[in-house]
C-alpha cells in the first residue's frame, strides 16, 4: 500500500534543501509510528519517494511525497497527526492512498504552476517581457550537467505566462507585479531563477502552486480524488 | 529587541546552504527577554554544521532557559560568503531564535573546543559590533565569556575574553547569571562586575591578573588585587545523574555532523593516556545511572525521530551499564530493528567488537580503533596499553563479523619516538590488511596519522613538539613503507596546521597578538584546510617578536612557569611530573577506577569521587585492566636538534 501526501513549504523553511525536506519527513514518519516500509539490504532506508525537487528558496503549496507502507493506515486524520511533527512552515494539505503500481511522481508529473513575485516591475513591463519570451524561437541557458557546461533551450518548457499587477503574496511591494507561469518538466524542468534570467528581471519569492500529471489529453493534480478533467494548457499571455 | 530577519532574508539567496541561518530546530525555544532577565548568546566559533551538535552548548542552553532570571539564544560562525554579505549590508552577528543583534545581549558566551577556532572568536566578537580587545569595552558592551576544554590554557585569548569558566558549566552559568543580575540592579560598572565574577569558583577573569616576564620568558601570572584567587580551580559536578541534559536535544533542519541522538553516559576518563587533555582535565569518572541512560535514549528517540543513538563519553565501552543499555535499545520493540547504536572512542579489544556487532545489526560499515602508537614500547610511553594481540584480535573479530573497513588512528611526533616506532604503524596496518584478507578479498584498512601537539595539564605538557619538517619526514617514512600495499590507505594531518595548533596550545598571553594578527589578515576558519595558512601565523609570530622554536618546538623545564599554572584542573603538578618519569621509563599505569589511587589530585582536591556502578573492570581485553606491565630499559630520549642547551634536566627527565 502506498500513501500520497500533499504538503506546503512556506516561510523560513523555504531555505532548506530538497534533501533536508526528505530527512525531516523521515523523522516525522518515525515519530508518527506509521508502518513505513524499509529497503532491504545493508543499509535499510525508509521507502519514500518525492516529486520534482523544489529549488532551495522557493515556497510551495504543492509538494508531494509517496510513502510505501507495510500495513494499511487510515488516511483521514493523518494531517492532524503529522502536522505537529513537522517544522513550522511545512503543513500537510491532503493525504490519500494510491495504488501501489502507480508511476512515481518523478515520472508522472509533466508541468507545474508557479506564482512569482516580481517586485519593482510594473505589470505592463512584466507583460511585455513575458510576450518577448513567448515569442522567442529559442531561450538558450547555460547549465552544468555532470560537471560539464551544456546549453539547454528553455522555450519548449515555458508553456504559459500571465501577469497581474499589485499585491504580492507576501505583500511587500505595491508597485510590483505577479507572474503566473506554467512550466513544463520534460525533458528538464525550469527553475524560476532561470526564467528570471531569460526575462531579464529580478524575481522575489516564487511559489509552486500546482503539479500536474497529463493523461489522455487532460491534466490532473496528483491527488485529485475524483479525477475531474481540466482543459489542457495551451500557450497564452494575458 | 528587534528582529533583524527582514534585513537577513534578502542575503540568503546569495549564499551557500542558507538554512544554516534560519534556526527552526526541534527543541529550539523563543525565550521572552526583559523583566530583568540576563540575556546570553551562546556562540560556537565554527560553522553551524560543526557547532549545532555540541552537547556542552545544548546543555547550557537548556539550563539557562529553565531559569526564571535568564534567557539564552544561539549563534554560529557564518561561512565566509554569508559574513561578506552581512558586512556588506551592515547586518551584525545575530541570534538564530529571534534574529536579535548579538551586541544587544548581556553575555556572549563562546565554546572553545579547538585552538584553531580562536581567530573566529575574534571575528564573531567584531561582527557583533563589540571591540575585540576586552580593555576597550565599556559598560554598555556585552561581557565576552568562554568555556570548554581549551579554556584550560586561557592566556592566548586573555586579552579578548572578559571571563573564562573552567570545567563543568552546569552550575557556573547560574552563578554568573546571579552576579550579573545583581550587578545590573545595583548599577555597578563593568569593572565591578568583573571583580564580582572573579570571586566565583571556577571563573578566571584575566584582566584581574598580570603576567610577568623575565628574559623573554613568562615567570608568573599573579592577581592584581585582593579578593582574586592566586589559582582558579575548575568546577566539577559531582553527580551526572542530577543533570539529565539535554532533555530536548536540538534536531536541526539541515544535515550536521553527528546527526543523531547523543546521550552522555559518563564524564571523565582515567585510562590515563598521557597525551590526552580531555582525559586529564575531566576527571574523575562520573557515570550516569544506567536507568537514566535508558530513559534518555527511549524518550530521545521517540521525541526526535532519529534512527541512530550514540552513547557518548571518552571511552564508552568502559561504561558499567554498557551491555544492558545496548540491549535495551536493541530489544526495544519500538525500535523494530531500525535504530542503530554507535559508540565513539571504541576500546581496542575483541569484547568491544562483540559489543559493536551486537548493536550495529543495521548499517555495519566501518569500525575505528585508536592504538595511537606503532610499537608496544611507544604505547607504554603514552600509556595506551594495547598489545598487538589485542589489536589483531579486535580486527580479526571485526572482519569476521562482516565489517569491510577498519580505520586506525595514530599519532606521530610523540615523546621519545624513534623511526622504528613510526614504522611500527605501517607494520600494524599491513598486518591488519593480511588478517582482513583471510575473511574478504576487498577489505580496506585506513591508517590515519595525526601530529602530536602537547596539551596543557597533561604529563606531556613539558615536551617539545616536532617541527613540521620532522613530521613530514616521518610521514614520508610511512608512505615509503606502505607503498603498493593493496587495501591499505594512509592519511595524514597537515603538519603545518599541527604547528599552528601548537602555537596556541601552550602559548602565553603574548600569543594573543598572534591570534589577532592572523584574524586581521583575514585568517578565519583556520580549522578548514581551504582557509588555513601557516604563513599568516608565522607573520603574526614575527610581528609579536616570538618564534616557533621558543613557543612550540622546545622542551619545557621542570621548574619553568607554565602559562596555565594559575588555573587548575585539580591535577597535582608532581603527579604529572611523576607520570612523565614513568613514561620515560616505559611504564604504563593502570586505570585508577579499578586499582589504588595515584593521588593525581582530581578527586581529593575537589572533594568528589569516581562514580561508577561497578568496581570490577569491564570484560575483555587487557588494556589497563591489570596485565603485568613490562618494565622498560634505558630511556632512549631523543632531543630535537633544534633544541637549545637549556633542555630540562633529562628532558624532560
Amino acid at each position: 500500500m502506498k500513501l500520497r501526501i500533499r504538503f506546503s513549504k512556506r516561510g523560513k523553511v523555504r531555505w532548506t534543501s530538497h534533501r533536508d525536506v526528505a530527512r525531516m519527513w523521515e523523522r516525522a514518519l518515525r515519530r508518527a509510528r506509521l508502518p513505513v516500509a524499509y529497503t532491504a539490504g545493508f543499509s535499510p532506508r525508509p521507502q519514500l519517494s518525492f516529486g520534482l525537487a523544489l529549488p532551495t528558496g522557493c515556497e510551495s503549496d504543492a509538494e508531494y511525497l509517496d510513502v510505501a507502507l507495510t500495513a494499511p493506515v487510515e488516511a483521514a486524520g493523518l494531517a492532524g497527526a503529522l502536522d505537529p511533527l513537522l517544522p513550522e512552515g511545512v503543513e500537510v494539505m491532503a493525504a490519500d492512498t494510491v495504488a501501489p503500481g502507480v508511476p512515481s511522481l518523478q515520472e508522472a508529473v509533466t508541468s507545474c504552476s508557479w506564482t512569482i513575485e516580481v517586485p519593482g516591475t510594473a505589470a505592463g513591463d512584466l507583460a511585455a517581457a513575458a510576450g518577448r519570451v513567448l515569442g522567442a524561437e529559442a531561450l538558450p541557458v547555460e547549465r552544468q550537467r555532470k560537471g560539464r557546461d551544456v546549453v539547454d533551450d528553455l522555450r519548449p518548457s515555458v508553456l504559459a505566462l500571465s501577469c497581474a499587477p499589485g499585491s504580492t503574496t507576501t505583500g511587500t511591494d505595491p508597485a510590483g507585479a505577479v507572474l503566473h507561469a506554467e512550466l513544463g518538466t520534460r525533458p528538464r524542468g525550469v527553475r524560476p531563477s532561470e526564467l528570471a534570467r531569460v526575462m531579464g528581471l529580478t524575481f522575489g519569492t516564487a511559489r509552486r502552486t500546482c503539479q500536474w500529471i497529463e493523461r489522455d489529453g487532460s491534466r490532473w493534480e496528483p491527488l485529485e480524488a475524483d479525477r475531474v478533467a481540466v482543459a489542457p494548457v495551451t500557450e497564452r499571455v494575458s | 529587541m528587534n528582529s533583524l530577519w527582514p534585513r537577513i532574508e534578502p542575503l540568503l539567496a546569495q549564499v551557500t546552504k542558507p538554512a544554516r541561518y534560519i534556526g527552526g530546530e526541534l527543541g529550539a525555544v523563543r525565550p521572552v527577554h526583559g523583566s530583568g532577565r540576563v540575556a546570553w548568546l551562546l556562540v560556537y566559533p565554527d560553522t553551524y554544521e560543526i557547532g549545532l551538535p555540541n552537547q556542552g552548548l545544548q546543555i547550557l542552553y537548556e539550563i539557562l532557559n529553565e531559569r526564571p532570571d535568564a534567557v539564552a539564544e544561539r549563534a554560529y560562525a557564518p561561512w565566509t560568503d554569508m559574513e561578506a554579505a552581512m558586512r556588506g549590508a551592515g547586518v551584525p552577528l545575530f541570534s538564530l531564535e529571534g534574529c536579535h543583534d548579538a551586541g544587544d545581549f548581556d553575555v556572549l558566551a563562546f565554546n572553545l573546543s579547538a585552538e584553531l577556532t580562536y581567530t573566529n572568536v575574534l571575528n564573531l566578537v567584531d561582527l557583533a559590533g563589540v571591540p575585540v580587545r576586552a580593555a576597550e569595552r565599556d559598560d554598555a558592551h556585552p561581557l565576552v565569556v568562554a568555556g570548554g576544554h581549551c579554556a584550560f590554557n586561557p592566556e592566548p585569548l586573555a586579552d579578548f575574553v572578559d571571563a573564562f569558566v573552567l570545567g563543568d558549566g552546569e552550575e557556573a552559568v547560574g552563578e554568573i547569571t546571579e552576579v550579573l543580575a545583581a550587578g545590573r540592579a545595583a548599577g555597578g560598572s563593568r569593572r565591578e562586575r568583573l571583580y564580582a565574577l572573579a570571586a566565583l569558583p571556577g571563573v578566571y577573569v584575566p584582566s584581574c591578573y598580570e603576567p610577568r616576564y623575565r628574559d623573554g620568558r613568562l615567570v608568573g601570572v599573579t592577581p592584581l588585587s585582593e579578593g582574586v584567587p592566586d589559582r582558579v580551580e575548575k568546577r566539577t559536578i559531582a553527580d551526572l545523574g542530577q543533570w539529565p541534559h539535554p532533555r530536548r536535544q536540538l534536531v536541526p533542519l539541515v544535515e550536521v555532523v553527528h546527526d543523531r541522538l547523543n546521550v552522555e553516559v559518563f564524564r571523565g576518563c582515567t585510562r590515563g593516556c598521557r597525551f590526552c587533555q580531555a582525559g586529564m582535565i575531566t576527571r574523575p569518572v562520573r557515570e550516569r545511572p544506567a536507568e537514566q541512560v535508558d530513559a534518555m535514549v527511549r524518550d530521545g528517540l521517540a521525541r526526535t525521530g532519529y534512527d541512530e543513538v550514540s552513547l557518548t563519553s571518552l571511552s564508552s565501552a568502559d561504561f558499567s551499564g554498557i551491555e544492558s543499555s545496548v540491549a535495551s535499545v536493541i530489544n526495544d520493540p519500538e525500535c523494530s530493528g531500525q535504530v542503530s547504536v554507535s559508540l565513539p572512542s571504541l576500546r581496542v579489544d575483541a569484547f568491544t567488537v562483540g559489543l559493536a556487532a551486537e548493536i550495529q545489526k543495521v548499517r555495519r560499515t566501518g569500525l575505528t580503533f585508536a592504538p595511537e602508537g606503532g610499537t608496544w614500547r611507544m604505547r607504554q610511553v603514552i600509556n595506551k596499553l594495547i598489545r598487538e594481540e589485542d589489536l589483531y584480535a579486535a580486527v580479526d573479530a571485526a572482519f569476521s563479523q562482516g565489517w569491510r573497513r577498519v580505520k586506525l588512528y595514530f599519532l606521530i611526533g610523540l615523546p621519545t619516538e624513534a623511526d622504528e616506532d613510526v614504522l611500527g604503524i605501517a607494520e600494524l596496518a599491513k598486518t591488519c590488511v593480511t588478517i582482513g584478507r583471510r575473511h574478504h578479498k576487498g577489505v580496506t584498512v585506513t591508517a590515519s596519522v595525526g601530529g602530536f601537539v602537547p596539551k596543557p595539564h597533561t604529563p606531556f605538557q613539558w615536551f617539545g613538539q616536532n617541527p613540521p619538517a620532522e613530521l613530514r619526514r616521518k610521514v614520508g617514512l610511512l608512505r615509503d613503507a606502505v607503498r603498493g600495499v593493496r587495501g591499505l590507505t594512509l592519511r595524514w594531518h597537515d603538519p603545518a596546521a599541527t604547528t599552528a595548533e601548537g602555537i596556541v596550545s601552550r602559548g602565553d598571553r603574548r600569543v594573543g597578538a598572534v591570534v589577532e594578527h592572523v584574524w586581521r589578515a583575514g585568517g578565519t576558519f583556520q580549522e578548514w584546510s581551504e582557509h588555513f595558512d601557516l604563513a599568516l601565523w608565522q607573520a603574526g609570530l614575527d610581528a609579536a617578536g616570538l618564534d616557533l622554536e621558543e613557543t612550540v618546538f622546545r622542551h619545557r623545564h621542570e621548574d619553568e612557569v607554565l602559562p596555565w599554572d594559575h588555573v587548575s584542573a585539580g591535577l597535582h603538578r608532581d603527579f604529572l611530573w611523576g607520570d612523565v618519569q614513568e613514561a620515560l621509563a616505559e611504564h604504563g599505569v593502570e586505570d585508577c577506577r579499578w586499582t589504588p589511587c595515584y593521588d593525581c589530585g582530581a578527586c581529593t582536591g575537589l572533594g568528589v569521587e569516581h562514580m561508577v556502578a561497578s568496581s570490577i573492570p569491564p570484560a575483555g581485553g587487557s588494556q589497563g585492566t591489570g596485565q603485568d606491565l613490562t618494565v622498560g630499559g634505558t630511556v632512549p630520549v631523543r632531543f630535537l636538534e633544534t633544541v637549545g642547551g637549556a633542555a630540562p634536566a633529562g628532558g624532560p627527565a
